[in-house]
């Protein structure tokens, strides 16, 4: 770990931030990738067995 | 060959889904490298201190939220003038990718400011004009939700990304023409008298690509889900009528 001195408390706040707002959204966007492939395959199971 | 092929979905599934598992790989090696060599390998600033290093996400992010949104304008024109479904799939996708982009900017902005300016906030124009992006940003989204008909949605938030397109010109060169203004000039410039020196910006351009790369996986996955949503939404409507 680098010897961040006075700013410490600032710079790692700041990447804090960046980092739970990034993982926030991948997250938001895999989970939402998952859901909507999931739900396209029951549909389209559906439609095939329905002809 | 034509880059129009792109434009039927199931072309770029297809291709996607075969730059997928390279555009994870890369986006993951270049943000490891960029923010690693920047945060531990970097001297501190003589004038900033440690604060210097916020330039690593600071500074790919600002660009991101600006490059994210001129993405937006140029795949919203193409859904204008030659009606492809996919690249306003591809704006919708890239809008919540580029609104945190903004907030991740506008967040750090703020906690390198209060040191640097004695303040978490000011007025000053490239502040103020990521601020109003940011609200297009949401602006855009709460459109997409709002409206039921997929492509009257389409053409009503191409509009507003078209209209949008002023404020975030404006934050990215509202530090040329306004000068009076807290915010430092470009950090990363032609010019050498104003470029950050190549200790910092080595590390910045590895830290950019990453975000660039990072921005580019999110939206081709982000464009495949709006597809397979577009695609599910058709087939339950052709149920109803069955």
């Amino acid at each position: 770990m680098p010897d961040l001195g006075k700013y410490a408390l600032t710079v790692l706040s700041a990447y804090g931030v960046t980092l739970a707002l990034v993982l926030a959204l991948v997250a938001y966007v895999l989970i939402r990738a998952g859901r909507v492939k999931r739900a396209l395959a029951e549909v389209e199971e559906r439609a095939t067995r329905h002809g | 060959m034509s880059i129009w092929e792109y434009a039927n979905p199931k072309k770029f599934m297809q291709t996607s889904g075969a730059l997928l598992p390279w555009a994870v790989g890369l986006s993951v090696l270049m943000l490891t490298v960029g923010l690693v060599w920047g945060f531990f390998f970097t001297p501190d600033d003589y004038k900033q201190g440690s604060t210097v290093k916020i330039i690593y996400i600071h500074v790919p992010a600002a660009l991101m939220a600006i490059n994210a949104w001129g993405m937006m304008l140029v795949t919203s024109l193409i859904w204008l003038i030659r009606r492809h479904h996919v690249s306003v799939l591809a704006a919708k996708a890239a809008a919540p990718i580029g609104m945190t982009m903004t907030l991740v900017a506008l967040f750090t902005g703020a906690i390198w400011g209060q040191p640097m300016w004695g303040a978490w906030w000011a007025w000053d124009p490239r502040l103020t004009s990521f601020l109003i992006l940011f609200l297009f940003y949401l602006g855009y989204l709460a459109l997409w939700s709002a409206i039921e008909n997929p492509d009257a949605a389409a053409d009503l938030t191409s509009v507003l990304c078209i209209v949008g397109s002023v404020f975030a010109f404006l934050s990215r060169y509202a530090v040329l023409f306004w000068n009076q203004g807290l915010h430092q000039g470009a950090s990363l410039s032609m010019d050498r008298a104003e470029h950050v020196a190549d200790v910092f910006a080595y590390p910045l351009w590895v830290s950019i690509a990453g975000f660039v790369l990072l921005f580019v996986t999110l939206v081709l996955i982000g464009t495949r889900t709006e597809i397979r949503a577009r695609r599910m939404q058709a087939l339950l409507a052709r149920e109803k009528l069955d």
